[in-house]
């Protein structure tokens, strides 16, 4: 019996070092935006200042390869959820030929390394004589989005009981009607995780990128070239801000769904 | 999460198949095209390319269509380290992710499956990571773990580390480095299989007296083994191709390349198109050849 006392205790401390393993260096990237630091230099300890946070733009570029990777990830998220939303759609609800077929090429992807994905794109581009830009680059984006995009809202389509469209199509609304009424609300969660997830994969998006990138500086490749010469302040205040705001955003969801099935469970 | 339907290897339930051949069309095509033209043809592009020759007037980065197997034979030569390290870089790192994260994960879906906010909010701390730039997380360890870091400058005075002993630029860094980047990929398949774990059978092993390592080898870990199986292979795969952690700019150093910092230098800055492209193929092979193998073996079949 003590030694499952002991194993009791031995969890929680195991697993909370293993999370403050996964925290440190988020807490050194935001603790270092508000380093005094001077110029591009950003490495030791200047003193604690918020002039920083003021004054993103100040460092030439920061700001242009931030607006880079949002459009980018915008983009790549809207054209990636949609074709995925459709693949899902088709795997669970639909009996077809060549169904393992389809699965295989969706999988295919994600167990491609990205140094494999990118050198590919960037040798077709090259054969092809295309110029490579922002086109390529969410080419490649949406590319690499969709099998994730696929998987996410599958698991969303298959918890979806049929039988609400049944009774849709039995009270005479037409398949426009009933994608639009019924299935689209119910998936929606499921659609909107996917878009988070695509936008996350490709705002972050470093490997891929750096080969089909052409003249264009995202925030990652920025990040990369300055990595060499000194990554500064202003880098960590916008990826600092960033990361700030998402995670308000999950855990605010969090608690209010939270309390929603609180007060959900008290009426029944 | 995208990972739970990543990790089941149960066929769809319900769901009344329905036939209608124009609507799964109008589905699956404009995807499946998109497939086929951005994945599928740029790996043939790729293969194309691996077999080309140098262009005979002998200018750099000209190269001309053939069936031409050496630069095979050239990089294997030239980048066996490296094809070496990458795949034993990726064993160490994916073998300490599990090692770290298969109890994180138990912890989370199952010891704190009675309190769901905290279930939650904990989970959300493993993939925080995710919300900030990989590439800043790895330069902070670069810093944390630098030559003259109070970190070291620590280690040194509890004489854990020698002197003239230092962390940067050695293969211990990048496996840090590797490890951490991609645990959040280990724990959140393996949080998937066991937040769904049926504790009625680990109670019945329990009253069948069985003892607490043998109801873990016998019924926890081959119930969990799906997410064992799609954790170790998300981790694995993107490891063996990366080149940030390993590259000299972060935690590497020129003795601990892979095969992706050299992939990078050929295709990018040296314009030696075939020899990048053989290796890519290379390791596209040995990756597909390892996964067919390890899922054969671990009789999961459906991956997705």
């Amino acid at each position: 019996m003590k030694k499952l006392q002991l194993g009791r205790k031995v969890l929680p401390l195991y697993s909370l070092l293993a999370l403050v393993y996964l925290l440190i260096p988020i807490v050194y990237t935001i603790a270092f935006s508000f380093n005094n630091s001077k110029g591009r230099t950003n490495t030791t300890w200047q003193g604690f200042t918020f002039a920083k946070w003021g004054d993103v733009c100040s460092q030439a570029g920061i700001c242009e390869a931030f607006g880079n990777s949002l459009f980018i990830g915008a983009v790549s998220t809207v054209v990636a959820t949609i074709l995925g939303t459709a693949i899902a759609i088709a795997l669970v609800r639909y009996r077809f030929k060549f169904r393992s077929l389809v699965s295989l090429s969706l999988f295919l992807p994600m167990a491609t390394p990205e140094v494999v994905m990118g050198a590919g794109l960037a040798a077709l581009f090259f054969n092809m004589g295309t110029e490579q830009g922002f086109v390529t680059i969410i080419i490649s984006h949406v590319m690499f989005c969709l099998s994730f995009v696929v998987v996410t809202v599958k698991a969303r389509v298959q918890t979806l009981d049929p039988v609400l469209e049944e009774a849709g199509r039995d009270l005479y609304a037409n398949p426009a009607q009933v994608f639009w009424r019924i299935t689209f609300p119910l998936l929606l969660p499921g659609i909107v995780s996917a878009a988070l997830l695509s936008f996350a994969l490709s705002f972050d998006d470093f490997i891929i990128t750096y080969f089909n990138a052409g003249p264009v500086t995202t925030f990652p490749l920025l990040i990369y070239v300055a990595a060499s010469k000194g990554v500064p302040a202003e880098t960590n205040v916008i990826a600092s801000g960033v990361f700030l705001l998402a995670i308000f955003l999950v855990i605010g969801t969090q608690i209010a769904s939270n309390a929603r099935a609180k007060r959900h469970a008290k009426f029944h | 999460m995208a990972f739970a339907a990543f990790s089941s290897n149960k066929p769809a339930p319900n769901a009344a198949p329905m036939k209608s051949g124009k609507i799964v069309l109008a589905l699956l095509l404009p995807g499946l095209l998109y497939l086929a033209m951005f994945f599928m043809v740029p790996l043939v592009s790729l293969l194309i390319t691996s077999l080309e020759s140098p262009d005979p007037s002998g200018a750099i980065g000209q190269y001309v269509y053939a069936v031409d197997f050496s630069s095979y034979g050239n990089v294997i030569s030239r980048y066996f380290p490296q094809i070496l390290r990458s795949f034993g870089y990726a064993f160490a790192a994916t073998l300490f992710a599990l090692v770290i994260s298969y109890p994180l994960a138990y912890f989370i879906g199952v010891r704190l499956r009675t309190r769901p906010l905290v279930q939650k909010l904990t989970l959300t701390l493993v993939i925080a990571p995710f919300f900030i730039s990989f590439l800043l997380r790895t330069i902070a360890w670069k810093q944390i773990l630098s030559d003259n870091s109070p970190t070291l400058e620590f280690l040194r005075s509890i004489h854990l580390l020698g002197a003239d002993q230092y962390f940067l630029g050695t293969p211990f860094a990048v496996i840090w480095g590797l490890t951490y980047n991609f645990i959040p990929f280990m724990t959140l398949p393996l949080y998937t299989s066991l937040e769904r774990l049926d504790l009625r059978f680990l109670e019945a092993a329990g009253d069948l007296y069985a003892n607490p390592a043998q109801v873990f080898r016998k019924i926890t870990l081959p119930l969990t083994m799906p997410g064992v199986i799609s954790g170790t292979l998300l981790t694995f795969i993107p490891i063996t191709g990366d080149y940030v952690n390993a590259s000299r700019e972060f935690l590497g150093s020129s003795s601990t390349s892979m095969i992706g910092n050299m992939v990078q230098a050929d295709f990018l800055q040296n314009s030696d198109y075939p020899s990048a492209s053989a290796l890519s193929a290379i390791l596209m092979g040995v990756i597909l050849i390892l996964v067919t193998v390890y899922v054969r073996r671990t009789g999961t079949e459906d991956l997705l």
